[in-house]
């Protein structure tokens, strides 16, 4: 059926001739992807000078022979770096376990799976760097693009997109617009969707983020403070102290009659609780 | 009304240092199980608990174990902490709270199995949680729960916590021992299952965090006590992670066969106020939905499964009536398309596919055949692969174009009217309708 279209796409305008809506939108979607928000393509990323950046995510070069396992004379690797490998290469019966904490370890140090990055830790961990490659480019947490030292990861899976977790980060994108110190990126969900919507800033779990804290959020990242101390995830209590129970500290059982809103859905006793958090500790 | 099991005194500052967990009772279990009983008599205690695991699929863990088999050779206990679940946090907060008993659990579960080296593969977003776990561990080595001859009862067991870099596909068991052998995680054929070739070749038992920090209270009360919690088919209690549209969201630990109702709105305050729940996932985004009628369901892994859906990781999305099912559905579908690891063609195509598809239903350009494809496609992917990431999305996908055909076609129409040629601002303007205009 698409081939049919496109061949008629070739033929010269019908002038005159009313073409149904659907099927002009068809013809049009052809040449990209439908929906509110294609895929944006992808530019090459170039340094100032003008030349590309190299990424590993990048077609193979048929041109160039295999990479070997780097040696170690002409590889220099940073002693800090190679002890904390060797460190993790201990820890497994197999070394190869130790690729993604390997990997973790170089981009910590690099800021990204650099070249260079790949081939010390493939140099410490004697392994090819095509390996290596083939495992970071499976990992979203593991960066084969230059990108920003300030990870800022918006969850904006289900719970957290029904709490408004798409306006944030377009908030967040707009506030860091044109820092290149920033990676904000929408994140699969980070498992914290009781303080939806929530952010991960380098690793620290802030929730639930609202449009006006962005400023202030942005602003302590920049600085190197706790990203909003009184909403860290680490202070939220496990049970919520608004939550009907019959007995505090109990829970319901199977036999209980559930006297909640049985004829009236939507009406749940008594007030909603907001979460109580304890008084922020001061750090620093 | 019983007593919390695992929530028990979550809350107590300083919980995850040994101090407060051996003042509280840590640890006793473990001196019970490795001093006064042989592995066999745990197991035993394991299989009359009737414990399901509580990671998502819900196979008797006693069984699991079972399975290892008895050879004098290298076996090994991984515990799956890749939580990627969407919904799902259940985890994060044991971990977090309560370290010390999942590593009671690990090591009176590795005694069980015969394993005597032991992995906890946690997801790599948990920076807090896993050097909690870290600190955890040296602590339990300093005070001899954890190494050579664990309170000088001859059982070995090394743990090491394992961070994963980002993959839903490593909450798989298989992908996630592929992750944790250091390779891309994609899943493996099964069989031959974990229990006999899994890590390293060798047996290993896999299990959610959840079960294996249920052990201890199954060794200090008893499996048959344990049976007796819950119904007779789901024994115990689970942490409930809901989630979504509801006024109190947040981890609830809750006896098996609970109504629904009392869970999303007795303990999570129900949707916000003048809204009615439209559908529920009631076990993370990967169950069927169910509908605004299906609340009074027990909530427990039978029913659930008997009412066309599933209780999987105990995580319960609430949805309400404000929410259009198309961008949940879209959500949805972006996700598992993004974490397909791309080995299987049905997943990895399906997935693809219908993300193209809803963005056209959403766009207007669809028409209610679409949505007939849109079903067939789903049907296509569910058994058809090595692991259950495509099932995962064709199920929810499945089940909201089967209960809410009405709403997507109305969504379709609607979109089509708003949106005659398929964008706000068509560029450039197609020349026939200027010839027609024209004429």
């Amino acid at each position: 059926m698409i081939g049919r279209r496109k061949r008629r796409a070739k033929e010269p305008a019908r002038d005159a001739v009313v073409v149904p809506a659907v099927e002009r939108a068809s013809e049009e979607t052809l040449a990209r992807p439908p929906g509110p928000d294609p895929i944006p393509q992808r530019s090459v990323p170039r340094f100032g000078h003008g030349s590309r950046v190299p990424g590993w995510d990048d077609a193979v070069d048929l041109t160039k022979d295999p990479s070997q396992i780097p040696d170690p004379a002409t590889t220099p690797v940073d002693p800090e770096l190679r002890a904390e490998i060797e460190a993790h290469m201990a820890k497994y019966p197999d070394f190869r376990s130790a690729a993604i904490p390997a990997l973790a370890a170089a981009q910590r140090h690099h800021g990204w799976c650099s070249p260079e990055a790949i081939e010390q830790a493939a140099c410490v961990m004697r392994l090819t760097p095509g390996y290596l490659v083939s495992v970071a480019s499976f990992y979203d947490m593991l960066e084969t693009r230059p990108v920003g030292r300030h990870a800022v990861y918006v969850c904006t899976n289900i719970s957290c997109s029904l709490c408004g977790a798409d306006a944030l980060i377009e908030r967040i994108r707009e506030e860091t617009a044109g820092d290149p110190d920033f990676n904000v990126r929408a994140f699969e969900c980070l498992g914290a969707c009781d303080i939806a919507p929530m952010v991960s800033v380098e690793g620290v779990y802030v929730g639930p983020v609202g449009l006006d804290e962005v400023p202030t959020l942005v602003r302590q990242v920049k600085e190197g403070s706790p990203p909003l101390p009184d909403k860290q995830l680490r202070l939220r209590k496990s049970t919520d102290p608004g939550a009907a129970r019959a007995v505090p500290g109990t829970m319901p059982t199977a036999g209980t009659p559930h006297p909640y809103g049985g004829e009236m859905p939507g009406q749940a006793p008594g007030p909603p609780a907001a979460i109580e958090y304890p008084p922020p500790e001061v750090e620093q | 009304m019983t007593d919390p099991i695992l929530f028990a005194g979550i809350d107590e500052p300083d919980l995850n240092t040994i101090e407060v967990y051996t003042r509280r009772g840590g640890y006793e279990m473990l001196r019970k199980a490795l001093t006064t009983m042989t592995p066999e008599e745990v197991l035993d205690e394991l299989q009359a608990s009737g414990l399901r695991g509580r990671g998502g699929a819900g196979f008797p863990t006693g069984k699991k174990i079972s399975f290892i088999p008895a050879a004098q050779i290298d076996k090994y206990l991984v515990c799956n902490a890749d939580e990627s679940e969407p919904g799902t946090f259940k985890d994060r907060e044991l971990m977090q709270k309560s370290p010390h008993l999942l590593i009671e659990g690990i090591v009176i579960g590795a005694y069980a199995a015969g394993a005597n080296r032991s992995f906890i593969y946690i997801r790599g977003e948990y920076v807090e949680q896993a050097d909690i776990l870290d600190a955890a561990l040296l602590e339990a080595e300093a005070a001899g729960y954890l190494g050579e001859s664990i309170l000088g009862s001859g059982f070995n067991l090394s743990l090491v916590v394992h961070r994963g870099a980002g993959a839903y596909i490593c909450g798989e068991e298989t992908g996630l021992l592929d992750s944790l052998e250091g390779k891309r995680g994609n899943p493996r054929l099964k069989p031959p299952f974990p229990a006999n070739q899994g890590l390293y070749q060798g047996p290993t038992l896999i299990n959610n965090v959840e079960t294996l920090t249920t052990i201890p209270h199954i060794i200090r009360i008893g499996g048959a006590e344990y049976a007796k919690i819950g119904t007779e088919s789901s024994a115990g209690t689970k942490l409930v992670s809901v989630s979504g549209n509801v006024q109190r969201p947040g981890n609830y630990e809750v006896e098996l066969g609970t109504p629904s109702r009392d869970i999303i709105y007795g303990l999570a305050g129900g949707p916000p106020e003048g809204r009615r729940v439209k559908f529920w996932f009631p076990g993370g985004s990967s169950a069927p939905v169910l509908l605004e009628s299906d609340l009074d369901l027990p909530y427990d892994f039978n029913t659930l499964a008997e009412a066309g859906s599933m209780l999987g990781s105990g995580a319960i999305i609430v949805v309400d009536d404000s929410v259009p099912v198309v961008d949940v559905a879209l959500k949805l579908a972006k996700f598992y398309k993004h974490e397909s690891c791309g080995k299987c063609t049905p997943c990895r195509e399906g997935t693809r596919w219908t993300v193209s598809m809803l963005e056209r239903v959403d766009a207007g350009l669809a028409t209610p055949m679409d949505l007939d494809i849109m079903a067939s496609v789903q049907d296509r992917i569910i058994g058809n692969c090595l692991c259950v990431l495509g099932d995962a999305m064709a199920m929810p996908i499945g089940s909201m174009v089967a209960k809410f055909r009405d709403e997507f076609e109305a969504h379709i129409e609607a979109a089509r009217a708003r949106n005659p040629f398929g964008d706000e601002a068509p560029e450039p303007p197609p020349p026939l309708v200027q010839g027609a205009v024209g004429a």
